[in-house]
């Protein structure tokens, strides 16, 4: 999208409110939900995947060799792959300011 | 979006597709197993898939004006006619397919609601495009109360929870009635595939929905998915707690093809269901004569449902 969400107003949109761009929310920062933030060791990760899987915010990519990498821009800081994690690869830390 | 996945070591993980059709930027609350639930089964229906959506919580977040996190075509109908609109969506593709305005090709065609936009208010539009036969996909995402407008009770509630319109206090303890067998009433329209699913089991989910999308005529797949604000539930134990629901035979998996019951998760011996009442909020004023008729009630559903798994494999 070209404009910032908040700056588009209503003559600019479609008729029927069609949105004609799709996946555009993807430029929307959900990061600065996030009251805690993920840490990541990688000699920990064993490649399985499972945080990928579990993420509800799509914030986990997987970087070469299969180890992972969390999208800050998006991570809202739930916790599930801390949780789900099977070797304890990733804790979470109270996000300071 | 991901391209190494290739590189993971479990071997099911590998198979996933790397496209994602929902993408972040999502408004939903922080740990919310209904937008994983809406990740996973758009991942497995694919890029030639057309959705028609219910109000409800994954309404409201995937599209609020002018953005939206959907990569396939979607639309938002009102609360009781999804399953309608996806069935004039899909006599239109066929129409057009015949009068070769577009190609010929496989699209498959998505309903989907919450609980409350399927048990309650969608039913009988639900019920009617299942009688008629159109080839599509139900899905129900199933969250257990009407969380989008502030947690409300809905017929697909738990015996006990407390919700804003059934708050424990001390006459009444929570919900009063029992919850609702969706996938049994869709199972009693003789449809051709009825499932349940829950996104503590991904891999499971993916599979039904896409058994779902290959069958021929209507299917429905009923999704439990843990919403933690909901349930009063620590975010990061959502998919622990779909885990238990299954476990302690609250949410058994289960797929009925034409008839036929199969359990994908065959439990020799229930978890007390204490372990999945005493994790969340809602269950917190529950007494221990409530929690043995729950634990009561789950034994016998469950044997029900071996009964007619052990009954309809005779043969």
């Amino acid at each position: 999208m070209a404009k910032p969400e908040h700056e588009i107003t209503w003559k600019e949109l479609n008729v029927g409110c069609v949105i004609d761009e799709p996946g555009n929310a993807a430029s929307y920062r959900t990061g600065d939900w996030r009251s805690q933030r993920p840490i990541y060791t990688k000699d920990r990760c064993i490649q399985c995947g499972t945080c990928y899987v579990f993420c509800p915010d799509m914030a986990i990519k997987i970087i070469q060799e299969g180890y992972v990498e969390h999208d800050l821009y998006y991570c809202k800081g739930c916790g599930i792959c801390a949780e789900e994690c099977p070797t304890g690869a990733i804790a979470m830390v109270d996000e300071e300011e | 979006m991901d391209k190494n996945l290739d590189r993971l070591n479990i071997y099911a993980s590998r198979l996933l597709s790397e496209k994602e059709y929902f993408v972040p930027g999502h408004r939903a609350c922080q740990g919310c197993a209904e937008a994983l639930a809406v990740r996973l089964v758009a991942k497995a229906l694919g890029r030639n898939t057309v959705v028609a959506s219910a109000t409800g919580c994954m309404e409201i977040v995937s599209s609020p004006l002018p953005l939206t996190s959907w990569n396939v075509p979607w639309m938002h109908v009102a609360f009781e006619n999804a399953a309608a609109v996806a069935s004039g969506i899909e006599a239109g593709l066929k129409v057009l397919m015949r009068k070769k305005r577009i190609p010929q090709q496989k699209i498959t065609v998505m309903a989907m609601a919450g609980d409350g936009g399927t048990s309650d208010i969608g039913l009988q539009a639900l019920s009617g495009a299942m009688e008629r036969g159109h080839d599509f996909v139900y899905c129900c995402f199933d969250n257990e109360a009407y969380m989008n407008t502030g947690i409300q009770r809905s017929s697909a509630t738990p015996f006990g929870a407390s919700t804003t319109t059934s708050p424990a206090g001390s006459l009444v303890a929570g919900q009063t009635s029992w919850k609702k067998n969706m996938p049994e009433i869709a199972a009693a329209h003789n449809i051709p595939y009825v499932a349940t699913a829950c996104t503590s089991y991904p891999f499971d989910l993916m599979e039904k929905v896409k058994k779902a999308a290959a069958i021929k005529g209507p299917a429905y797949v009923h999704i439990l998915s843990v919403c933690p604000t909901g349930w009063r539930l620590p975010t990061q134990m959502a998919i622990l707690a779909g885990r238990l629901a299954v476990e302690t035979g609250m949410f058994p998996l289960y797929e009925v093809e034409r008839g036929r019951y199969t359990l994908n998760v065959e439990l020799t011996e229930l978890r007390p269901i204490e372990e999945y009442l005493k994790i969340q909020g809602r269950f917190r004023h529950l007494t221990q004569e409530m929690i043995a008729q729950i634990q009561q009630r789950v034994r016998e559903e469950y044997e029900k449902l071996k009964k007619k798994v052990q009954l309809t494999n005779e043969d």
